[in-house]
């Protein structure tokens, strides 16, 4: 089996400061980053910090910059680079530092609470919803977020705006609106909020979230866009006005989550 | 003390998976106020890596089923030494717990008529795994997720504060429990970001932590599961049930080396994908033991027939009960007609057309194309068996989840008893929601039950937690914790894995008296600020001290069964199947011991016909002979 060893430049730090450590680990055929990063733990550096999970690209939690591209380090085999070539890890970037490459998410998290929950039918007891595939399909392409966060990393709203994250969700919860707002047994309106609380308008639709995404999905053209269609229909298309009066939706739109920004 | 940070709580979960998430909603809906521990953050537990589905007999599509049928198939998959109540009201109450995520926003795949599709799965009579393509855990997780925050915004609503009555401390370990006399009196551990002390005081606490597979080298399982459940129940006075019952999935990827353990949905071969050795033979056909004959096809022509009707052929081989298939795929590569990575092929590509491939199995074909530059859709994978779950843990009361320890609940993978065994695909999802709402119960009756007087942690037991628990920083010179764990994993996997016999097990039980010694000197460099190498070196103590219950039970039970094979005692015996084995700590020591197996409920046995119980019960424990018919006088 082929083995060489590999130059890896990874930041080393805390929210203080930090600077890239070089180090040379060896590298066997058909790894990836973390099986790399996990050697160097194991024999040359104990205490570094990786957030890691499952080791399967399913948990979303060793998002990193390799070579600044975000990236899974689970998923990014050493055959993407050039022999010879050093791989330089850094945290990602849109997100405070806790330590080397571990950043603090929790900004995700807080945008999550403020989303307003899958609002069903009341009348609609478990076991008596009866929907079509056909119909659950898009909501499902969303389900598939693995919540890793690159696309929140790389949006550029945020990445170099911190000013613009109280006002802006993000991809990922915008497309978490998305979702909410396509499953077919909801009946809450989010779309005002959309734009107005969670920055929809923000969004220029440069694509790089679905760039990013390691789970494919297509968030600016299946998400994000269809969304911007349904808040610019609501606000100036009267037929659409006069069927949300006469719809199952509820006549005043679903507000924000209080309590959530102080 | 002072530098511990002490939090009160009326419940406090430790695990937020399935059923950790699931026990802690129980808790909330019932007005306590509840803490969820994760040693991950909000949402990666281990259940997002379950694939196939969550089983539960809802009869959409083949109205056939019921909760009658998923019992009986349940207990055959465990090879009846499952705990029989927990799987009666597993089979009774998974069908609502499922419609219960439906109705909190769970998107499942649907039938033509708009119901919950179901899938078929090794060792279920019939379709029955509600299912998300193959990514059904994720579709779970995210599911109790996105309802603790729904309950988290009715909170705000009513408190102003989101966090006033279920909080969710990620990245946070639990290294002891603490009690006054007998009783749980809370829950001591780190903050894994700043290494900061808490104590978490609570009288009720359910163990939530899955299972123990970083105790051997290829699993399908992640760095979570270092047995902290297990050994924190055996800490606290509690005891373990038939430890010796592991399941090695029997279809993982085994190429390239790096991923050497990743998971191979079972779904692959309910949705038609067969196995072949090098021969391109179907080598399963030539396994299918004596108890289930009589349900499999014989023949390649019945069992691919039966995927379009499956009332008038039986089942293809491919879909015994996990621990059959395992054992055959070993005994294919030992006879040379393995891989060319020592494994053997699954092929779905000349069964499936690729559209229906990618729709049914997207994960698969992502996994595969991704890491191996295998495409599924034009040629077979390479797969072979990996440490996937463990069925013994936590002995608890079927009905309230609560272990011998009074405070104490268990619900999910770090139980036993349910699964027997060995668990059927699909079981393990639906026993999270199912057991998970009523460790919850137990726990919010335990409470109501309790009066004023709360039970408190003593300082002593404290300051003992703490110095354990910063030893490994403060000590100079010792092992590098990495390379101890490296050998418990090598210890397991070579001398207690798939095949095990007595010569083995002894000499697994020397090594680890020996790796008992180094882990406990082990040494971390670093500080306490999310630092890998401490946190690893706390958790050998738990992986040791499992791994010798493992070894100690496998060591005990002299014959094979389920996720238990003996080479040297190859046969399943009914004796055996009368005992239980309990693990528990005698001081430091583990100390193990025999106990009889409670009865079946009469009606339960009278689910079953009397010829298939003689396959695994002794001659008194049967239900009386019908008389035979009385012979006619003349022919």
């Amino acid at each position: 089996m082929a083995s060489t060893t590999v130059t890896l430049r990874v930041w080393r730090g805390d929210a203080g400061q930090g600077e890239l450590t070089e180090y040379q680990v060896l590298a066997n055929e058909g790894e990836v980053v973390l099986d790399i990063l996990h050697r160097l733990q194991a024999t040359q550096a104990g205490d570094l910090a990786v957030r890691w999970n499952c080791k399967a690209g399913k948990c979303g939690s060793c998002s990193m910059e390799i070579n600044g591209r975000p990236r899974l380090a689970c998923m990014t085999r050493m055959n993407l680079f050039e022999p010879g070539e050093p791989i330089t890890l850094t945290p990602i970037r849109t997100f405070p530092v806790i330590r080397d490459l571990v950043t603090d998410v929790s900004f995700n998290y807080a945008k999550a609470m403020e989303i307003p929950s899958f609002t069903p039918d009341p009348a609609v007891k478990p076991g008596e919803f009866r929907m079509q595939q056909a119909d659950v399909q898009r909501s499902q392409e969303f389900r598939k977020c693995i919540e890793c966060f690159l696309c929140q990393n790389v949006c550029h709203v945020i990445r170099d705006h911190p000013e613009n994250e109280r006002a802006f969700a993000g991809p990922r919860f915008l497309m978490r609106v998305a979702e909410l707002e396509m499953h077919p047994a909801d009946t809450a309106d989010r779309r005002e909020i959309a734009q107005e609380d969670f920055g929809l308008g923000f969004c220029n639709i440069t694509k790089c979230c679905t760039e990013v995404c390691p789970e494919n999905i297509k968030i600016t053209d299946n998400a994000l866009i269809p969304m911007k269609e349904r808040v610019v229909g609501r606000k100036y298309d009267p037929l659409v006005w006069l069927g949300s009066k006469i719809s199952r939706r509820p006549h005043h739109d679903t507000p924000a989550v209080p309590g959530q920004r102080s | 003390m002072s530098d511990i940070e002490r939090l009160g709580y009326d419940v406090v979960v430790i695990g937020a998976g399935g059923s950790g998430l699931r026990a802690a909603i129980e808790a909330r809906l019932s007005g306590k106020r509840t803490a969820v521990i994760s040693k991950s953050l909000f949402g990666k537990a281990h259940t997002v890596m379950a694939e196939g589905g969550a089983a539960a007999a809802m009869g959409n599509v083949n109205p056939n089923d019921n909760w009658r049928v998923h019992f009986r198939d349940t207990m055959r998959g465990g090879k009846f030494l499952n705990n029989w109540r927990m799987a009666e009201l597993h089979a009774q109450e998974a069908p609502d717990r499922v419609w219960e995520l439906e109705a909190w926003g769970a998107l499942f795949d649907r039938t033509p008529d708009g119901k919950i599709s179901q899938r078929n799965f090794g060792g279920h009579e019939y379709p029955r795994l509600a299912h998300v393509g193959d990514r059904t855990g994720l579709e779970m997780i995210r599911t109790l997720q996105q309802k603790v925050v729904a309950l988290q915004q009715e909170d705000a609503r009513e408190h102003g504060d989101p966090e006033a009555m279920i909080k969710i401390f990620a990245e946070t370990t639990i290294t002891r429990l603490v009690r006054d006399g007998e009783r749980i009196a809370g829950a001591f551990g780190y903050f894994r970001d700043t290494g900061g002390f808490v104590l978490f005081e609570a009288p009720a606490i359910i163990l939530a932590t899955g299972g123990i597979g970083k105790t051997f080298k290829v699993t399908s399982n992640s760095w979570e599961y270092t047995g902290d459940g297990h050994a924190l129940a055996l800490l606290a006075g509690a005891t373990l049930l038939n430890m010796e019952f592991v399941q090695f999935h029997p279809t993982h990827m085994v190429w390239p080396l790096s991923v050497a353990g990743l998971l191979v949905t079972e779904s692959v071969r309910g949705d038609g994908g067969v196995l072949r050795n090098s021969e391109g033979k179907r080598f399963m056909f030539g396994y299918v033991p004596d108890v289930f004959r009589a349900m499999y096809a014989e023949t390649e022509a019945e069992a691919d027939r039966w995927y379009t009707d499956p009332e008038h052929n039986r089942r293809p081989p491919e879909l015994l009960p996990r621990d059959e298939v395992a054992r055959s795929i070993r005994a294919e590569v030992k006879a040379g007609r393995g891989s060319p990575h020592g494994g053997v092929f699954l092929d779905v590509s000349s069964r499936l057309p690729a559209e229906v491939i990618l729709r049914k199995l997207p994960s698969m074909y992502h996994q595969f194309k991704e890491l191996a530059d295998v495409d599924i859709t034009k040629e077979p994978m390479e797969v072979g068996p990996a440490q996937h779950y463990v069925m013994g843990g936590v002995e608890v009361d079927p009905d309230t989840a609560v272990s011998h320890v009074p405070g104490l609940f268990a619900a999910g993978e770090v139980t036993g008893g349910m699964h027997g065994s060995n668990r059927l695909g699909g079981n393990s999802l639906s026993d999270l929601v199912v057991f998970g709402r009523r460790a919850g119960m137990g726990a919010v009756a335990y409470l109501d039950s309790l009066g004023a007087g709360r039970p408190r942690a003593s300082d002593a037991d404290l300051a003992a937690a703490q110095a354990e628990a910063l030893a490994p920083l403060q000590r100079a010179g010792g092992e590098n914790p990495y390379t101890v764990h490296a050998e418990v994993q090598q210890t397991m996997s070579d001398l207690v894995g798939i095949i095990r016999r007595e010569e083995e097990i002894k000499a697994a039980l020397a090594e680890l008296e020996n790796l008992r010694e180094r882990a406990a000197l082990v040494s971390a460099a670093g500080g306490t600020a999310y630092n890998p190498g401490w946190h690893l070196a706390l958790d050998l103590r738990n992986m040791v001290l499992i791994a010798e219950c493992v070894a100690q039970a496998a060591l005990e039970r002299q014959e094979s069964r389920g996720g238990h094979t003996r080479d040297d005692f190859p046969q399943m015996s009914a004796q055996w199947r009368k005992v239980n084995l309990i693990c528990s700590l005698d001081g430091d020591r583990v100390a193990l011991r025999r106990q009889p197996m409670a009865p079946m409920r009469a009606d339960l046995m009278a689910l079953f016909e009397r010829d298939e119980l003689a396959k695994y019960y002794t001659d008194e424990e049967l239900p009386p002979a019908p008389a035979a018919a009385p012979a006619e006088e003349s022919h």
